[in-house]
């Protein structure tokens, strides 16, 4: 596998470009004028997405499904050898393209975005450094690499999410996301270790030759599986893990869309794909994600219907199609996950950048509420938007209808239970992306006293892009239904080994996704209903509510829950030691031990005062001793 | 014989008591010479007869003249200088004190050491020493030479009056 | 000779040695004692000496005339570090305008 393929070796240049962004913009931030940071990160990202296309190109004339790239010998202790090095195949060539094209894109819209901000060459500094590191999670040949990406992307996470921090509900959301995903790389941890004592090796060619060998269903396995899905669900913010990602918004709006939507939380979709082998011989595992991804779906889903804030809406529904992802994941389908995450990403991606194109035209207000007739006042923002809510709620042809379409057929392979609970978080997924839709766009300005005007082109042409993106991603993966031939999953299926399912016959299909359409249609009308004829807003905050409502509208009420359960009693422990320990005790032995050197010190300078009396004194003693000591030997 | 041993060593250790008790110096000097005419009295009890010579030539006549000269020229007598404070005093005499007893512990069991040369009682004459010292330490008697010159150039030297450095 | 040797061993070695360390002891506690220089190199003068009575008594009851050679060199080395000490001494009176031996504490740096 290791790879004679010339030219392979520039695949060290895809992470180099942003590494070097990163060091330009965040050494050299405060000499660059206005925008040439900006500049500058957004062609390093450019460069590495023309590499990953050559690379592309150079396996693919290769004939060969892989190849590995060995940077240096990282470590070498004992038994244990752990090179530094990049497995480039099918799945992290996906990946690469996904993160530096979308990223790309982002990075330019970002140039008009942050153009006002003070800090926005440290900004673009840590953009790319997450760039970075996410890159080195998809490329990694080794668990140990993709840790390190994986650490990377949650410690840029923190930052960039804690950009403004002079607000300190900001430096909250960050910490709760830093802290949250912590939790989740404990799991991961304890799962690479006990990879590593079970296969005696962290590489994904070595650890996957010797699994296929072994049998389905062994503890060991279940328990690995178990506990890399731990750091999954706290990356990829599922349930109960999810909490972090609705505060995360409190960044800036290229942030989330990059990293809260097409990039950091695929990461665990990512790896749990790359280990297909180990989890297709944990069926165990494999149910309790199914039932992770469709609970987070379904319930995201409910959540996000009562939000008003713009972003948490998009937040909402980036958990909520998380869970889909999982839900594939869950069903074997690791191909169509992938391919979700990929449409995902351009439409996500899409949407927030839109919702920031709003956020900006409207001077900062985030309130749905307040918002309403811009479709005239912002033309193109309106229709890349509404590209997107197409896309994700699935309507035939947009790239979001082939992913969903086939996550739903697996469901309904499996399991028509499944099926139609999936097919219900899918409905409320259109509903509410369409409330957002007409409560933004559509009806009158509500917002007294704003102007808002479309956004510099510096803004627009990425959501164009991203729009197209959207509308055509799909045919990618025409299943063959339409006559296609799946060249994704094909793609794919070199490196990731999808569950071989039962083919459900064309007719069956045809029926649901004719099911399915009508449904959406139905529930688009009552939307529109709702809230363009009858322009109905939603409450106002303080207005009684029924419980139901409260309930919903209080995120069933998790977040007070884990503040009581967990925040409440660490901070007393963490006061008590505090006053008790660390003052009280710690800190007086700590200066103890000073102050005594101190005083040693002083006393043993009166030795040496000079007088001649006290040496002779001195010298005296010195030789009594010598001549008891030569005595009594 | 005996009891001009006893003698002496009474009047040694009374005048050494004395060099260290008293408070003028020059008292300190006089009773120095008392007890260094005393030991030369046991140099010649010892028939060490070359050496009570030239320790009353060099010891009391030149080293305690000088003594008392750098004492009258310095007007040390008419100072009187601070003592000690008396936890001090008190425990140099313990000290001297307990270095006697250590001493004294340490050559209670002296090991009887066979004589070199069979008992002549002529060893202290001039001419046995005399001649040993040209025979055997010649070398160490030439070098002394030497280190009298340095001693008289490190004399002189500490003895000039400091010129008035121009620091200009 | 008879006699000479006979008056001679008539003090057994033991009291020599005990006078010896009496004198050594005497003078060391005069160094500890007393501030005023003089009398301090008056008292390692007085240890001297009581080297010297040490090891002309040996020589003298051994027959071995090295024993007084030595305490001639001595001597000799006892009066050039007289003369130096002194004249260190008289430099001391210049500079600090007195001879209490406290007064010279630099040797802490």
């Amino acid at each position: 596998m290791v790879g004679t393929i010339p030219n392979i070796n520039l695949a060290w240049l895809v992470p180099a470009f942003p590494l070097i962004g990163f060091l330009i913009t965040g050494l050299a931030g405060k000499r660059l004028k206005h925008n040439q940071g900006g500049i500058i990160a957004s062609a390093m990202i450019f460069l590495s997405f023309i590499v990953s296309v050559v690379l592309f190109y150079v396996l693919r004339n290769s004939g060969q499904d892989s190849a590995t790239v060995t940077l240096f010998n990282w470590i070498a202790v004992g038994n244990m050898n752990i090179p530094f090095a990049f497995l480039i195949d099918h799945l992290s060539l996906t990946m690469m393209l996904v993160v530096t094209g979308v990223g790309s894109l982002i990075h330019i819209y970002s140039i008009g975005y942050m153009h006002d901000d003070e800090r926005v060459n440290s900004f673009f500094a840590q953009m790319n450094l997450f760039t970075f590191s996410m890159l080195l999670l998809v490329m990694g040949a080794n668990y140990l690499v993709l840790f390190i990406g994986w650490e990377g992307v949650g410690l840029c996470s923190y930052l960039l999410i804690g950009f403004w921090f002079r607000n300190p509900a900001f430096n909250y959301a960050a910490r709760k996301a830093f802290i949250m995903n912590r939790i989740g790389d404990l799991g991961f941890i304890l799962g690479i270790i006990l990879l590593f004592f079970t296969f005696k090796s962290v590489s994904f060619s070595e650890i996957f030759a010797q699994a296929s060998l072994m049998h389905t269903g062994g503890p060991i396995i279940t328990l690995i599986t178990l506990l890399l899905l731990v750091g999954a669900v706290g990356k990829s913010a599922q349930i109960p893990l999810y909490t972090w990602l609705p505060d995360a918004m409190a960044g800036p709006t290229p942030v989330s869309a990059l990293i809260h939507a097409a990039t950091m939380v695929t990461a665990g979709i990512y790896m749990i794909a790359r280990s297909s082998i180990l989890y297709n011989l944990a069926p165990i595992t494999l149910n309790v994600i199914t039932a992770i991804g469709l609970t987070t779906a379904i319930v995201a889903a409910i959540i996000g219907l009562r939000q008003n804030d713009i972003k948490k809406v998009l937040a909402y529904s980036t958990v909520s199609q998380l869970g889909y992802m999982f839900l594939a994941l869950g069903l074997g389908a690791y191909s169509s996950a992938i391919f979700h995450l990929t449409t995902h990403a351009f439409f996500k991606a899409l949407l927030f950048l839109g919702a920031g194109s709003i956020i900006h035209a409207m001077g900062g207000e985030q309130d749905i509420r307040k918002m309403g007739g811009l479709r005239k006042k912002m033309p193109i923002t309106y229709l890349t938007f509404l590209a997107a809510t197409l896309a994700i709620s699935g309507i035939p042809p947009f790239s979001g209808f082939f992913s969903k379409d086939m996550i739903l057929s697996k469901a309904f392979e499996h399991n028509v239970i499944l099926y139609i609970l999936a097919l219900g978080g899918a409905l409320l997924t259109c509903f509410y992306m369409f409330r957002l839709l007409y409560l933004v766009f559509f009806g009158q300005q509500r917002l007294a006293g704003a102007n808002p005007h479309e956004s510099p082109k510096v803004m627009t042409i990425p959501l164009i892009i991203l729009g197209v993106l959207s509308v055509f991603g799909g045919f990618l993966n025409i299943p063959s239904l339409f006559g296609g031939n799946l060249s994704f999953s094909n793609f794919l299926q070199s490196a990731v080994f999808s569950k071989v399912s039962e083919k459900i016959s064309s007719s069956t299909e045809i029926g649901l996704i004719i099911l399915s359409l009508v449904l959406l249609i139905l529930v688009i009308g009552i939307a529109y209903r709702t809230y363009v004829r009858k322009a109905n807003l939603p409450a106002e905050d303080g207005l009684p509510m029924t419980a139901w409502s409260r309930i919903v509208t209080n995120k069933f009420y998790i977040d007070k829950t884990y503040t009581v359960a967990f925040e409440k009693p660490y901070s007393t422990i963490s006061n008590f030691l505090f006053n008790k320990v660390e003052t009280k005790v710690l800190n007086p032995i700590v200066d103890g031990i000073g102050e005594a050197t101190s005083r040693m010190g002083a006393l043993t300078r009166k030795l040496q005062r000079g007088n001649m009396s006290f040496y002779f004194f001195a010298m005296v003693a010195g030789i009594l001793l010598f001549i008891v000591f030569i005595l009594t030997i | 014989m005996t009891f001009l041993f006893y003698m002496l060593s009474a009047i040694m250790i009374i005048s050494a008591l004395f060099v260290v008790f008293s408070k003028n110096p020059v008292d300190s000097v006089i009773y120095l010479i008392i007890c260094f005419i005393g030991m030369a009295g046991q140099y010649i009890l010892l028939n060490a007869q070359f050496l009570a010579v030239v320790h009353v030539i060099v010891y009391t006549g030149a080293i305690m003249v000088l003594f008392l000269f750098v004492i009258m020229l310095l007007n040390l007598n008419k100072e009187i200088i601070v003592r000690k404070s008396k936890v001090t005093r008190i425990s140099a005499v313990i000290t001297g004190g307990i270095f006697f007893l250590v001493m004294v512990a340490a050559t209670r069991q002296v090991i009887e050491i066979h004589p070199r040369y069979p008992f002549s009682g002529t060893v202290g004459l001039v001419s046995e020493v005399g001649k040993t010292l040209f025979h055997e330490f010649l070398l160490p008697f030439e070098i002394s030479s030497v280190l009298f010159i340095s001693a008289m150039i490190g004399a002189v030297m500490f003895g000039k009056k400091d010129e008035v450095k121009n620091f200009k | 000779m008879k006699d000479i040797s006979s008056a001679i061993q008539l003090i057994p070695l033991e009291h020599y040695i005990l006078l010896s360390v009496a004198l050594f002891s005497i003078g060391l506690m005069g160094v500890l004692f007393r501030r005023n220089t003089i009398i301090i190199l008056m008292c390692i003068e007085l240890m001297f000496n009581s080297v010297n009575l040490l090891v002309t008594a040996f020589a003298a009851y051994h027959s071995d005339p090295s024993g007084q050679v030595f305490v001639f060199f001595i001597m000799i080395v006892a009066a050039a570090e007289v003369a130096v000490g002194l004249s260190i001494l008289v430099m001391m009176k210049r500079n600090v305008d007195s001879v209490d031996i406290n007064l010279l504490n630099r040797l802490k740096w």
